[in-house]
């Protein structure tokens, strides 16, 4: 393996949240590596991860690059931590996928479309840094503004924003 | 008359309204109003009388497609436009956008959830070194402050309670007295952490608390901390006769 291939494997590995590429040529800098030099490599090195077919992965979420383990290791690695998935309501779901795709929202404009109070899954949605006020909106009242948060597509395994499906794409899907 | 009322399903009056449509194998373009206004209506009062606290919005509804029942009863006022808008429209339009957002959630959920599906490398906190052990003169025994503190930033990492959960965990005070006792004797001392390590439960941390404050008023153990905002550590008071 090529030393720079090391380097952003290990950087990537040592990291506590997705690692970036700026901040990877940022890290690198003496080396005067270009993004695409350091793109090149965490795709082989993504490759590799995923023909060797073991534990983990190297993905992307986030804007970053993450090493996650195999979804099909969940019971093992669940047991291991004595966790129960923290699991949303279903109302809590609902709002945060309004907010996800009309961001930037106002409550009232989700409360609007489904057609019930949301204060309490929104609270929910904040406590759990899902989704965080983004600003105020300049008509009478200044309501918040919301939109959803990074750990949102950390959690979601989300690269960005744009890797939500449509709306078309979901209506496809449940036809 | 049998209803599958499962009251926890509804998410709301335009989540009833839908189930309603699907169950009825209802055109949503076509609502036959007064049919689903019916059953919206009997619904609503089977809701009414489990004495259930029925959210305002639901009568809003019922408000709303009674107005449009109306509306369709009613003879067209001759003068007003030839394309007289269909009064369900909007409520179409607003139950295929929520259909939209319904769909949108589930796909969130069926995505690799962190923690459900996938984890990421543990990022358990950094200890701070072992202090020495063998010099307990370092040691400086605390009062019930630097305690009750650390216990508070204990329950406080511990974060907001995840929903409601019924505890069938029923390990009383007494028990968890017994469990520190046992841990002690293993081990001589233990820190404060790993008296506390993998605790969630906000009541298991607050029976350990308990428990250490009862231990100490019987004067069984001695509870400890390098310095001022130092490491806490436990203590057996009076070190077990050996047979």
């Amino acid at each position: 393996m090529d030393e720079t291939k090391a380097i952003i494997e290990g950087l990537i590995f040592a990291s506590e949240t997705p690692l970036s590429i700026d901040r990877i040529v940022e890290t690198l800098q003496e080396r005067n590596l270009s993004r695409q030099e350091i793109t090149i490599r965490i795709q082989e090195l993504m490759t590799e991860y995923g023909l060797r077919g073991g534990g983990f992965c190297l993905h992307e979420v986030a804007g970053g690059y993450q090493f996650r383990t195999r979804p099909e290791l969940s019971a093992w690695i669940a047991k291991l931590k004595g966790i129960r998935p923290a699991v949303l309501t279903t109302a809590a779901l609902e709002t945060l996928a309004i907010i996800a795709y009309r961001q930037p929202v106002v409550k009232a404009e989700v409360e609007r479309l489904r057609g019930v109070d949301v204060s309490r899954p929104l609270r929910t949605l904040l406590e759990r840094k899902l989704v965080r006020m983004v600003g105020r909106k300049d008509v009478p009242g200044k309501p918040m503004i919301y939109g959803t948060t990074r750990k949102f597509l950390e959690v979601f395994s989300l690269k960005d924003l744009s890797e939500l499906p449509t709306m078309g794409e979901l209506k496809d899907l449940t036809k | 008359m049998d209803y599958e009322v499962k009251l926890d399903i509804f998410e709301g009056p335009l989540d009833l309204l839908l189930y309603l449509i699907k169950k009825n194998e209802l055109d949503i373009y076509n609502i036959p109003i007064a049919l689903i206004t019916k059953q919206y209506l009997e619904y609503i009062d089977i809701l009414k009388t489990l004495n259930l606290d029925l959210a305002g919005e639901y009568l809003v509804l019922a408000a709303t497609l009674v107005h449009i029942k109306s509306k369709l009863l009613l003879p067209e006022p001759p003068e007003e436009g030839e394309e007289e808008a269909d009064p369900r429209q909007e409520l179409v339009q607003q139950l295929l956008e929520y259909q939209e957002f319904k769909n949108a959630s589930q796909s969130l959920q069926a995505r690799e959830v962190l923690e459900r599906d996938v984890f990421i490398r543990g990022a358990a906190p950094v200890e701070t070194p072992p202090p020495d052990d063998d010099d307990r003169h370092m040691w400086q025994e605390i009062g019930l402050f630097e305690l009750v503190d650390a216990f508070r930033q204990v329950l406080g990492n511990l974060g907001q309670p995840e929903l409601m959960e019924i505890d069938l965990d029923r390990t009383s005070l007494a028990d968890r007295i017994n469990e520190i006792m046992d841990q002690l004797r293993g081990r001589q001392s233990l820190t404060f952490a790993e008296l506390l390590d993998g605790q969630r439960e906000r009541r298991r941390v607050i029976h350990t608390l308990l428990a250490v404050l009862e231990l100490v008023k019987q004067r069984m153990i001695r509870i400890c901390q390098a310095g001022p905002f130092g490491v806490i550590r436990l203590f057996l008071a009076v070190e077990e006769e050996h047979g």
